[in-house]
């Protein structure tokens, strides 16, 4: 304390006092619970109802999930460790059945000693997606995302490893094609880059590739897809869908913005019908009617026919959400572009895409994953997947009679897939966020 | 490649459509297995075990087929069917057979241009109530609630049932057999009816099965069989003759224990006809003469497959009844070889 206080003010305190405790009602959780949950009678009734709503959920569940058996070989057997350890009334989930099928429920039929190819596949398909997902990776790595289908192709279904090759080296032809062409004229390049590859598709690559084979047979055991099931299935068709539709659906949404007639007419006809008609229409179309349409004896992939069916029908919902972002921004955006003498490829590409693609995140994200639990509804056209395996379990003597605990393992295999989708379209959006709001 | 297959396909589809019609035998030996249609689940009948291999009373005549044209029992590839799918995809040649416990109708029969091939098991529609409800014949359900599976023939028998007998029900339409147990098992519903193997297999995984009771009244027919496409009667003659082969088996009391014994020969000519070593049976159907011998040893004889898979030693404890030999008072009866 300075002297020149000493003399005008009669008393000054010297030091802080030492702070106290707040009221025991104004401080923590007391405070928190009294503010929020028992403010005024009508929020007491309601807290008060909600919790007697949480225990009678939890004293239901929690002993159900807390006694659960985790090794048995049979739903009787369950039900014998249940009465000796917990009581014969008590009740108990029987987790036994995913211990012991949960390979089924994962991989399908695929032969166990393979199971290391999906395996390699999946972290084959991030790796892919790591350089698409986060813009830290270097752009060199995206060449890799490029070959990624090929390679997982190869390493599920297994076979030769020059028909993958020989498709891919198609899209190659398509490129030289393109650039040979566009010296003399850009719509006979376009169109060449689009026959030449189809016609080598049709004509040399399967050739090609048994000739290779034949001179160099590397590869690995072929795997049909009837082997294919459980979550391996459903993973593989929501996958390919969503990463064959997202394109698709944006040259749609350009389509139906489009001045040229036609393209203008087709696209719209096109997002229209599909969208128009369930998606158990288009799954039976596939599995059903197309067998009609086929010649018989063609034995047309029917888990291709399923891919292609659940792309078309999510790119038609992809072009509305795409559309949405379209309609969204400004015309001065689309007038500063052609006012800066772009063309309609390079204004798209540069000015007008980028900017709607961020609106529409939220609307892509809804839409994929959607998409992804609409796998399951494979199961009414006779592919196995988890909920078709389920059923198949259940028809096992052994396991006949169980019901939720299937549900809750498929339940969490599908949350964690959509959960983690849903995180990473935040991530997404917080990160291209440039509005100062 | 799968696409450059299929438009190749499409390209010359039409110069083989005609012949791929027929010939299904040189089809499957052609292509070393047998494409079965199956149920997608159904205990006792059809279901992959924790190896994923199948298994089950209409997967052993699948089995059986593939053991007597190809030698090998495990050279089949099961595709698993659903009610919606199980006639498109015989009609369009995805499968060489079908042996997914359907019945035998006439309009599948003629309609749908099927030829079912024989009777593997011979049910019926059921009840099962609980033993609470005090009921002891279908006669006393008036006004019950009844769970039913919806799209199939159990609905229409049922309507037709109550309305012979002057009676009101209340239909919970229920999608599969599990979702059935549920229900029935929460109270939702007072009866269960489904075919009568159906409510065996479903009263054996309740907790305490003696609290229910399937009532001893059947109200309809229900042949369940394999069936092929019309217009290879020779394909169907195979998977006829298979099938009568197992039946006879047992008739003759020829089992996979004793079948290598009988087969050097025995002093009864119709054994001897059926396994080969007497006649060119095998010969006329397009087979060597063995092909019966392959066919029982796959998994044994009609009982033994009825004993392993449905049977009263099995949870699901199906009793013979209907489907004992005609000479143990059941209907099974196959025609001689000769």
């Amino acid at each position: 304390m300075s002297d020149t206080h000493a003399q005008t003010v009669r008393f000054v305190r010297e030091s802080m006092l030492p702070e106290q405790e707040p009221p025991l009602a104004e401080s923590g959780v007391l405070k928190w619970v009294r503010e929020n949950l028992f403010s005024g009678w009508l929020n007491i009734l309601l807290t008060v109802l909600s919790l007697a709503f949480i225990w009678f959920v939890l004293s239901h569940l929690l002993p159900w999930f807390l006694n659960s058996v985790w090794s048995a070989g049979s739903l009787s057997e369950c039900r014998e460790i249940r009465d000796e350890v917990f009581g014969p009334d008590a009740s108990s989930a029987c987790f036994a059945v995913i211990t012991d099928r949960w390979h089924q429920l994962v991989f399908g039929f695929y032969p166990p000693e393979f199971y290391w190819r999906p395996i390699v596949a999946l972290l084959l398909f991030l790796a892919a997606m790591a350089p698409v997902l986060f813009a830290g990776i270097p752009r060199k790595a995206l060449w890799f995302s490029a070959a990624a289908p090929f390679l997982i192709y190869f390493v599920l279904w297994g076979g030769t490893i020059w028909g993958p090759l020989a498709v891919a080296l198609g899209f190659v032809v398509g490129y030289a094609t393109f650039v040979g062409l566009s010296r003399f004229n850009a719509l006979l390049a376009t169109l060449g880059a689009i026959v030449v590859p189809i016609l080598y598709w049709l004509f040399v690559a399967g050739p090609l590739a048994g000739a290779l084979a034949s001179v160099l047979p590397i590869g690995l055991t072929f795997v049909p897809s009837d082997d294919f099931g459980g979550f391996q299935l459903s993973f593989i068709i929501g996958m390919a869908g969503i990463l064959l539709s997202l394109p698709l659906g944006i040259l749609l949404a350009l389509g139906r913005q489009s001045n040229l007639f036609i393209i203008n007419k087709t696209s719209v006809a096109f997002i229209e019908i599909i969208r128009g008609v369930p998606l158990i229409v288009w799954l039976f179309t596939a599995s059903l009617l197309l067998n009609y349409f086929l010649p018989p004896g063609t034995n047309f992939d029917l888990m291709l026919r399923v891919i292609i069916m659940v792309t078309l029908f999510a790119s038609a919902y992809i072009a509305e959400v795409v559309r949405g972002g379209l309609a969204a921004l400004p015309k001065g955006q689309y007038e500063a572009a052609d006012a800066l003498g772009l063309d309609y490829w390079r204004s798209m590409r540069l000015i007008i895409l980028p900017q709607a693609l961020k609106i529409s995140i939220p609307g892509i994200v809804n839409t994929f994953i959607g998409l992804f639990k609409d796998t399951t509804l494979v199961v009414f056209i006779g592919l196995l997947d988890p909920i078709g395996l389920s059923n198949a379990i259940r028809a096992s003597t052994e396991w006949n009679g169980i019901y939720w605990e299937l549900f809750v393992f498929i339940g969490l295999m599908f949350f964690i897939c959509c959960f983690s989708m849903s995180r990473y379209s935040i991530y997404l959006e917080n990160k291209l966020q440039r509005e100062h709001r | 490649m799968k696409k450059t297959a299929f438009l190749g396909a499409l390209t010359v589809s039409g110069l083989v459509a005609g012949a791929a019609a027929a010939a299904t035998l040189e089809d499957v030996q052609e292509r070393g297995n047998l494409n079965c249609g199956v149920s997608t689940g159904l205990p006792g009948f059809s279901a992959p075990n924790s190896a994923g291999e199948w298994e089950g009373f209409d997967v052993a005549v699948c089995r059986a087929v593939a053991a007597a044209v190809l030698g090998d029992p495990t050279a089949v590839e099961f595709v698993p069917t659903t009610g919606q799918t199980r006639f498109t995809a015989l009609a369009s040649g995805e499968i060489d057979m079908l042996s997914r416990n359907t019945t035998w109708t006439f309009s599948r029969d003629n309609d749908l241009k099927f030829e079912f091939v024989g009777v593997n098991y011979y049910d019926g529609q059921g009840f099962l109530v609980p033993k609470a409800l005090g009921v002891t014949s279908a006669k006393d359900l008036d006004g019950a609630t009844v769970c039913i599976q919806t799209g199939t023939t159990t609905e229409l028998n049922l309507a037709d049932f109550f309305r012979t007998n002057n009676m009101d029900y209340e239909p919970v339409p229920i999608e599969t057999n599990a979702e059935a147990q549920q229900q029935y098992l929460a109270g939702a519903c007072d009866v269960y009816t489904t075919d009568a193997s159906g409510l065996a297999a479903t009263r054996a995984t309740f907790e305490t099965p003696s609290d229910h009771v399937i009532l001893p009244e059947i109200i309809s027919k229900e042949p369940l069989g394999p069936l092929v496409r019309h217009g290879d009667n020779e394909w169907g003659d195979i998977a006829r003759w298979t099938l009568n082969a197992l039946i006879a088996a047992e008739e003759y009391g020829i089992t996979s224990a004793n079948i290598d014994e009988l087969a050097e020969g025995t002093n009864n000519p119709e054994i001897n006809r059926i396994l080969g070593t007497e006649g060119n049976l095998g010969e006329m159907i397009g087979l060597d003469s063995d092909w019966a011998v392959r066919a029982i040893k796959a998994g044994g004889n009609y009982g033994e497959l009825f004993e392993r898979h449905i049977g009263e030693s099995t949870p699901i404890g199906l009793a013979r009844g209907l489907n004992a030999q005609w000479t143990e008072g059941g209907l099974l009866y196959s025609p001689p070889f000769r």
